[in-house]
């Protein structure tokens, strides 16, 4: 490397920072791992495909053997034999969606619960197959089509807001920690003596900020990929160009947290304080549409709320960026409202 | 030729209820070339007076000029040829001392090797340890190299042998008296006497945010009238008054600070067999007689009207 390029200060604090995270273990995990733990978890809880089948209780006699029978055939279902008693204890613990109970000569009867979501899907699905077999034709053709392709499924709606969680806390605690941690270390002091241009050592902690990002986001989508097939079904350079807006907007946030923070306490209250309302209303776990229309135009706003929104846009619906400008220009605006604000009222002790 | 550092009525208020006077009216010139310390109490502005001068604290009146430069105008030129030492500062742990070096040589325009920085304050051994491993005088020590690396004409150190032991403290004695025999300026606070004694040319002491006296140790001392102190105790029914010794011949005052008894003293061969025939006299019981050289911390006594560890707080330093 050229010896002028590598004693620049910015590549000097630049260098400085990268040794600093990489030598702090548990940044690296919490950056890197923690979101993929949890992009495992969530993926395997919610995963769809192979087993959705419905449980269903049999109570056992003639008739209800040639239910049971049945519906082990049709497949699709995880079926129980049990007397009456057992099946409505099942049923009530959750175990089973529905009981049948058939009898010889009274037909069969159901027993569900309404309010429990797949009580009635249950219900239906098994009166189908009992339905068919005793002899019904369907007068209209039909034919379903589940969703289990690659971008409608929980896993693909879960990707973008990890990737959001993964911005939001590399730049909120990545910046705001580290500079409040040197404020009382009493280094910027330390480097305010010094000709260290200011303009530097901020560009330096969000410069870094920003290629520490890179390798999380990448293991986000490669795994993602190859555990789950999640793909984007926009491109990936849009991707990029709203991952790297995002980190930038996010950093700055961090940035004017730590702008005037003393203590670690004081930082990480402000910290928890802005990222709390994020966490709930931003859509990471689910969509933040289920929120009343009151609260809708301030969750619009909240800064991570376009980041995860655009990115959704793109990799489940195909968007391009054009498509998204609203949110980028939300992200933009932030970023350079906070930036602004933060060298306002940067204090180096 | 300028001064290193001419200081004019400089005060600084630290805004509060009620608000405090840190620094009152300190005058103060640094020639090149020497070692200025600057000596007092803890809260006695010291730190304050040095950090307006290192262009960290803004003074609230009057004027520092640094190597002839005013921090109004050309405080980038400034920084560029000085060199900081601040109490309390905790580098990165987490980087080398090598590392640590060419971060802050960076800063610069011109340098030194951080190779030639290390080699100065004698930390090659070290040079790719990480700081955490470090002691506490080896720490002061890369804290001293981040201040050399700049290759700066003025050394600003603010207690820099402070809660350290014995060998530390005279390693960085070394270095502060190599740095200042090449013929640049450093300027030291401190509140070790000996420390002062030791590597300053000129002294000024410090109370209460003001100057009380300032010149060369020897001259301060000397200006004592009393080159000597001579510190005893007596046993006795009848415990003499607290100014005891006084008047007699050679004995310039007397004091008395928790049963321990001290003449300030000019001739030390007149004085004590005066005192001692006027113990027997009494017929007191001496326990305890010791004589040594008058020191700086005489000197704040005799300014002052107290010793140097009597508490006295007089706000932040």
């Amino acid at each position: 490397m050229n010896p002028g390029f590598q004693m620049h200060p910015f590549v000097q604090l630049f260098l400085a920072r990268f040794r600093e995270f990489v030598r702090t273990p548990e940044a690296v995990f919490w950056s890197y791992v923690f979101p993929l733990v949890m992009m495992v978890a969530l993926g395997l809880a919610f995963r769809s495909g192979d087993e959705p089948a419905v449980s269903v209780a049999v109570v056992v006699g003639a008739a209800g053997d040639k239910v049971a029978d049945a519906l082990e055939q049709q497949g699709g279902f995880q079926v129980m034999r049990a007397d009456a008693a057992a099946c409505q204890k099942a049923m009530r613990s959750g175990r089973v969606d529905v009981v049948v109970q058939s009898h010889e000569t009274d037909g069969t009867t159901f027993h569900f619960d309404s309010t429990r979501p797949g009580g009635r899907g249950a219900r239906n699905a098994v009166n189908d197959v009992l339905q068919r077999q005793a002899g019904r034709q369907d007068p209209l053709p039909t034919e379903d089509l589940t969703a289990t392709e690659p971008g409608g499924r929980y896993i693909d709606f879960l990707v973008p807001g990890l990737i959001g969680v993964g911005l939001m806390g590399g730049g909120v605690w990545g910046v705001g920690y580290a500079i409040v941690d040197m404020r009382i270390r009493r280094v910027l002091r330390r480097m305010l003596g010094t000709p260290m241009k200011k303009h530097h050592f901020i560009g330096a902690m969000m410069g870094s900020r920003l290629v520490f990002m890179i390798p999380e986001i990448f293991v986000i989508l490669i795994l993602s990929r190859l555990l789950f097939g999640v793909v984007s079904h926009g491109g990936y350079a849009a991707v990029g160009v709203i991952v790297s807006l995002g980190a930038l907007e996010l950093a700055c946030i961090g940035l004017v947290i730590a702008s005037r923070a003393k203590t670690i306490e004081s930082a990480a209250g402000l910290m928890n304080l802005i990222m709390v309302p994020m966490w709930v209303g931003s859509g990471i776990f689910f969509s933040a549409e289920r929120f009343p229309d009151l609260v809708q135009p301030l969750i619009r706003i909240l800064p991570l709320t376009p980041v995860i929104s655009a990115l959704r846009l793109v990799m489940q619906e195909a968007a391009s960026l054009t498509d998204v400008v609203p949110q980028l220009l939300i992200m933009g605006t932030w970023t350079v409202v906070t930036f602004v604000l933060a060298i306002r009222i940067f204090r180096w002790d | 030729m300028t001064y290193a550092i001419e200081c004019r009525r400089l005060t600084r208020v630290w805004p509060g209820n009620p608000p405090v006077e840190a620094v009152r009216g300190i005058d103060l010139c640094v020639e090149r070339g020497s070692c200025f310390g600057v000596l007092g109490p803890n809260g006695a502005g010291k730190t304050t007076t040095i950090e307006i001068c290192e262009g960290l604290v803004e003074a609230t009146s009057g004027e520092a000029l640094v190597l002839g430069k005013s921090w109004t105008s050309e405080a980038e030129q400034i920084r560029q040829q000085i060199g900081i030492s601040l109490q309390e500062t905790r580098l990165s742990e987490k980087l080398t001392v090598f590392e640590t070096l060419t971060l802050f040589r960076s800063f610069y325009e011109s340098g030194l090797d951080p190779q030639q920085a290390i080699e100065m304050v004698s930390l090659q051994e070290k040079q790719h340890a990480r700081i955490r491993t470090l002691s506490g005088g080896q720490k002061q020590r890369v804290a001293l190299a981040t201040a050399l690396v700049g290759n700066p004409q003025l050394l600003f150190l603010d207690e820099p042998t402070t809660g350290l032991d014995p060998q530390s403290r005279r390693e960085i004695w070394k270095i502060i008296s190599d740095f200042r025999e090449s013929g640049k300026t450093v300027l030291l606070t401190t509140h070790y006497m000996d420390e002062a004694e030791r590597l300053c040319d000129r002294v000024a002491i410090f109370d209460h945010g003001q100057i009380l006296a300032e010149d060369s140790p020897k001259n301060l001392i000397r200006q004592l009238g009393a080159e000597h102190v001579v510190m005893f105790e007596v046993e006795g029914r009848d415990q003499p008054p607290e100014d005891f010794g006084t008047g007699l011949p050679g004995v310039i005052s007397a004091r008395t600070e928790s049963g321990s008894r001290s003449l300030s003293v000019s001739e030390i061969h007149v004085a004590v067999p005066a005192l001692l025939s006027e113990i027997s006299e009494r017929s007191l019981k001496l326990t305890s007689l010791l004589t040594r050289q008058a020191t700086l911390e005489d000197v704040f006594v005799h300014h002052a009207g107290r010793s140097l560890d009597a508490e006295d707080a007089g706000g932040e330093s």
